[in-house]
């Protein structure tokens, strides 16, 4: 029998604690692939974030630190800075890195710190029971906009990444999913070239995935994905937001 | 200002320099910090010069970013420091918190000023209870050093550097306004006999060549896992209150009244027990360097029946506190206290001490 997939060694076998059709896995997947691929395994170095992918280190096998929820790319600018060798990259939800950590994602892009930065976005704080996000959609439910988020009493989603990319040091920004696999390998693609660009000097790069979170939408795994297809992909469209 | 630290001549620098300074010498390579008055000297002069030894610089977004910033660059396993005051010391605790649970060195200077809230730019010493109990959140200490000037700027921020990689703890420098813009005379290399420390360095992370993956958490979810860290972090506190004390004491066996006082206050009430003294009145004095560990034996030793103690500081009451909890209702505990940045005079410290007899 021959071979024509094999899961990365970086990615390790505990069992996860994500639910059935959540799109972390896949990132998971992704990066660990990626790492593999560019024979970077022994200088990279990840920061997990706080939120759903809190316990990130436990399922991939590279140096990995934790850090206070929202702070990831203050601790990346910290190695970096003083480890110029290392690859070093932050893995973040949407409530860690556009909401309580917006200041330190703004000013990182902007001093152009030569980072990567998988910016994970299923639109809820899926960890802490579904709660309403920076980029929770207008007229999405969650727990703490129980009729729809209104722009009126709650604001309008944040536009982080097309924020992001009008700052000079920003090097590279996209936009891609993980809800088919058409798009699963363009994220793949788009991760590798943000690895890519680290590399080479480049700068600050950036992938926002929007991911799906089947459990905070209420929706099997296969309406999950349909929702980013039909509704989400409208209002936040993919493709490539910066690229120098 | 970057001063000769090649020989033992002796310089005069503002405190916010020495400490600078000391840092380098330390071997400090990262820095980070944000403006915040009394305290930017210090972080004008790591601009200056660390990057002369090959050292980064980083003006931080926040003080928030610059704790983060040190914690990555300690878990990578470069001696980092920060430097803030008292308001800014506040939005540091969360970070301190998180370096004490996963065990990263590092060092945080706070030149402290009048609060709460945005009080003024003032020297003051009402961050005692913030430094001594942790500051941020869960059950943690921090070695806290209580410095009163000049040449002990320099030794007790060099040796913060070593108790930090010994103990992988997070170390204060708890300093104020006044220490951090008096100029005194000081020696640039520290005057006690220091060798380089031997400390096990295999947690950093980044050097995983032929090596297991490495981790730096501080999240426990299993049953248990989260007090057993408790565990391991209080028995490194039992040895640091064992091994780390340090204080200074005058004519405590020879007096009817004890001062006790740390850092600036200190310096005014040394003033007042040597002309006190000159007249025959029988004072001594006990000054805590180390915050925490407290000098708890050093105060629990000299009380007695006889004596009284007279505890002065730039707060409502905070070290007195301490204090009472060592004497052990052995003696009269008093206070004498100015606030809201104002500095103690020797008159009404005296006027007070004669208040008490």
């Amino acid at each position: 029998m021959k071979h024509i997939f094999k899961k990365s060694p970086l990615l390790l076998d505990p069992v996860t604690h994500y639910c059935p059709g959540c799109g972390h896995g896949i990132v998971h997947r992704l990066v660990c692939e990626v790492i593999e691929e560019l024979k970077i395994t022994e200088n990279v170095l990840a920061i997990a974030p706080v939120g759903c992918a809190v316990l990130a280190y436990d399922y991939w096998g590279f140096d990995t630190t934790e850090a206070a929820h929202g702070r990831p790319l203050a601790v990346a600018t910290g190695i970096k800075r003083v480890r110029p060798n290392l690859v070093v990259f932050t893995y973040q939800g949407d409530g860690d890195l556009a909401a309580i950590g917006t200041a330190e994602t703004v000013h990182a892009a902007n001093r152009g710190e030569n980072l990567t930065c998988i910016f994970v976005n299923n639109g809820v704080y899926g960890m802490t029971g579904g709660q309403m996000a920076p980029t929770t959609r207008l007229g999405q439910r969650t727990t703490t906009c129980k009729d729809g988020r209104d722009h009126k009493r709650e604001g309008y989603p944040l536009k982080i990444s097309e924020m992001l990319a009008v700052l000079d040091g920003v090097c590279y920004i996209e936009r891609t999913a993980v809800n088919k696999p058409k798009n699963v390998i363009l994220t793949k693609k788009a991760i590798k070239k943000a690895f890519m660009n680290q590399i080479e000097g480049k700068g600050f790069s950036m992938v926002e995935i929007i991911s799906q979170c089947p459990t905070y939408w209420a929706m099997t795994p296969e309406e999950a994905v349909d929702e980013i297809e039909n509704e989400i992909l409208k209002v936040t469209p993919l493709g490539v937001l910066k690229d120098v | 200002m970057k001063a000769e630290s090649k020989d033992n001549k002796r310089v005069l620098m503002v405190g916010n320099h020495v400490i600078g300074q000391a840092a380098i010498e330390a071997g400090c390579k990262f820095y980070a910090g944000y403006p915040i008055t009394p305290q930017n000297e210090l972080t004008a002069y790591m601009a200056d010069n660390l990057p002369k030894v090959d050292g980064v610089f980083l003006q931080a977004e926040s003080e928030i970013a610059a704790i983060n910033m040190i914690f990555g660059a300690s878990a990578v396993g470069e001696r980092v420091m920060t430097s803030s005051s008292s308001p800014g010391i506040s939005l540091k605790q969360e970070g301190i918190s998180y370096l004490a649970a996963c065990r990263l060195p590092a060092v945080i200077v706070n030149m402290q000023r009048g609060g709460p809230g945005l009080g003024n730019i003032s020297p003051s010493q009402s961050d005692y209870f913030q430094s001594t109990r942790g500051g941020g959140h869960g059950d943690y200490r921090t070695v806290v050093l209580a410095p009163n000037g000049g040449q002990e700027l320099f030794d007790l921020t060099y040796l913060a550097f070593d108790l930090a990689d010994i103990y992988r703890t997070p170390v204060l420098i708890l300093g104020d306004g006044v220490l951090g813009q008096m100029a005194e005379p000081v020696t640039l290399k520290p005057s006690f006999k220091h060798e380089a420390v031997k400390v096990d360095k295999s947690w950093v992370l980044g050097e995983t060549k032929n090596k297991e993956p490495k981790v730096i958490k501080s999240l426990f979810l299993e049953y248990g896992a989260l007090e057993n860290l408790n565990k391991e972090l209080q028995k490194t506190y039992d040895i640091i209150e064992d091994k780390e004390v340090k204080a200074e004491s005058f004519y405590v066996d020879d007096c009817e009244i004890i001062l006790v006082a740390f850092g600036a206050t200190s310096r005014i009430c040394q003033k007042v027990m040597m002309s006190l003294r000159q007249k025959g009145i029988k004072i001594g004095m006990i000054r805590p360097i180390t915050l925490w560990p407290f000098p708890k034996k050093t105060i629990s030793d000299a009380a007695h029946k006889k004596v009284k103690f007279l505890v002065v500081e730039m707060n409502m009451g905070q070290m007195v506190e301490d204090v009472r909890i060592a004497v052990f209702g052995k003696s009269e505990v008093h206070f004498f206290g100015r606030t809201g940045g104002i500095i103690p005079s020797e008159e009404e410290i005296i006027e007070k001490i004669r208040s008490l007899s």
